[in-house]
Parts: C-alpha cells; sequence; structure tokens
C-alpha cells in the first residue's frame, strides 16, 4: 500500500512510449535538490523495469512503485 | 621439540629452538600478508572499477537510413544520456540522413525484401511504385502513433538537450556530396579516428 509522500515534482509521462518516461524522468531530476522526492507516473509498462535502471545506475533511490489501473506511479528521491 | 628447562639444555637445543620459532614466526607472517594483500587489491581494484570512467561512457555508430533502423541508435542514445553517461553518435552512410536537415521526418519504411512487417507484403508488390510511402505511412499513422512513438525530430531533439555528441563522417559526407551546412545544428564532423578515439574508453559500443 501506497506511504504517503511529500512529493516535490510531479511527471506525467502517461501514454509516452521508451525512451521518452526516463528521459522526462532524467530532465524533471535535474531541477531537485538531495532529498526532495518525485513522483512519475507512466503507463508505459516497460517503465517499471526502466525506471528501476535508472535509478540503480544514477544513484538516486526508487522509493516505491504503486500500480493502479494500468498506471505506474514511481517515487524517487534524488541522492 | 625440548623446550628450556635450565642446565641440562644444550646449545645446540638452543640453536634449533630458536630456528623453529623463526620458521613460524615467519610462516604466519607470510600467511597473513598473504590474506591482507588480497583484500587489499581487491579494494583496490572495486575502487578502480567504479571510478572507471569507460564505464560511463556509450558511443554508437548509426550507419542505416530507414525509418526503422534509425530508431534504435537515438533510443538507446537519450536513454544512456538519461542515466547520466556521455554519449556520442557517429553517423555514417546512410546513417547521415538521420543528421540531414530535415532528413529525420523523410526517413521511409522498406517493404521490399523485408518479410518482417507486420502486414506481410509479396516483394511483387511492395516493388509497385507507392509502396515505400505507404509502407511508411502504415508504419508511422497505424503503429507508431497508435502507441505514442516519440518522432525521430523529437528524439534527436531530445539527444541534443540531454548532451548526446552527433559526429557525422566526414568521409561518407564527402562521399554523398554534403556539406556540413547540410547537417541539422549541433552536429559536428570527424572521422573514423574520432569516433575509434571515444569507443576505446567505452564499454558500450554499438554498431547500428
Amino acid at each position: 500500500m501506497a506511504t504517503t509522500y511529500q512529493v516535490d515534482k510531479l511527471v506525467d509521462a502517461k501514454g509516452q512510449s521508451c525512451p521518452m518516461p526516463v528521459v522526462m524522468l532524467a530532465k524533471a531530476f535535474k531541477d531537485l535538490t538531495p532529498g526532495q522526492i518525485l513522483a512519475i507516473s507512466a503507463t508505459d509498462p516497460g517503465s517499471k523495469p526502466d525506471v528501476r535502471a535508472w535509478a540503480d545506475k544514477t544513484g538516486n533511490t526508487l522509493l516505491e512503485m504503486v500500480e493502479e489501473q494500468g498506471v505506474f506511479t514511481f517515487y524517487l528521491q534524488k541522492a | 621439540m625440548a623446550i628450556d628447562t635450565g642446565a641440562t639444555t644444550s646449545t645446540h637445543d638452543h640453536i634449533t629452538l630458536t630456528l623453529d620459532m623463526e620458521r613460524l614466526v615467519q610462516e604466519r607472517v607470510d600467511e597473513l600478508v598473504q590474506e591482507r594483500l588480497k583484500s587489499l587489491v581487491t579494494e583496490s581494484v572495486a575502487t578502480a572499477m567504479k571510478k572507471d570512467p569507460a564505464k560511463n561512457k556509450v558511443a554508437i555508430i548509426a550507419s542505416k537510413g530507414t525509418l526503422d533502423m534509425a530508431y534504435p541508435p537515438l533510443i538507446l542514445a537519450s536513454a544512456a544520456a538519461a542515466m547520466g553517461e556521455d554519449v556520442e553518435i557517429f553517423f555514417t552512410f546512410y546513417g547521415l540522413n538521420i543528421v540531414k536537415k530535415g532528413g529525420a521526418k523523410h526517413l521511409k519504411v522498406a517493404p521490399i525484401a523485408n518479410p518482417a512487417m507486420p502486414v506481410p507484403m509479396p516483394n511483387i508488390v511492395g516493388m509497385l511504385p507507392g509502396m515505400t510511402p505507404m509502407a511508411t505511412w502504415m508504419m508511422k499513422s497505424q503503429y507508431f502513433a497508435k502507441h505514442n512513438v516519440a518522432s525521430l525530430e523529437d528524439l534527436l531533439q531530445e539527444c541534443v538537450d540531454l548532451g548526446v555528441k552527433l559526429i557525422a563522417c566526414q568521409m561518407t559526407m564527402d562521399v554523398f556530396g554534403m556539406k556540413a551546412d547540410d547537417l541539422i545544428d549541433g552536429v559536428e564532423v570527424g572521422g573514423a579516428a574520432t569516433f575509434i578515439n571515444f569507443a576505446n574508453e567505452a564499454h558500450t559500443t554499438l554498431f547500428i
């Protein structure tokens, strides 16, 4: 079940195909300061492994992924 | 081994005991040094690997000029750049069409000799005039649009925004009579050595 996060930035990547969710995520993440949280929602099922891989590579933390009616919402915290 | 118990012990025994202890100490020291060395080497190799700049470099060659073959280099390059990597794409031969001004927009799908088309088209039909534009239109409107796939122009722009270095091959530009002005903004011109120099330091090198 989703924890409530203090979200500093919301990104809507619903309907976007690979690689756009990750590209949008990376661009939006640039403006965050360490500790801030970003939520990105996507409908591309490939974003599930991709966002995880992005977080793994960039060293940022994927706090949680919530799946609701075909929409994946990822909560990420800037390292 | 006799232990020194006083007057009865000979000098010979003393020497043997000392030598024996020396040997034991030496053996133990060797063991410890070996263990320590092993962990020191493992640690420094791990640190070096972490710092290895080649881990964060991606070198791609884009050599094809059809719609379907223009996507992979741009998708992989923008994804890698989004992951914080240094990316370089070397456009050569037909791949130059991707970075030609207005080129990306006009790339086409070839229906002929392409048994993997979503709607299979016999070669004898594919060879008819107008079939290439039709196959291209079908791919763009019926497949890509439905899945909201970014256009090649948009992906190119993302690559530029994310700092992907775009290099056009000098030799093939000359062959095709292309000038630097014919290329979209932000494309540099270079040769094989330029690419190799970068690729030598990149763990990920792709030829597409």
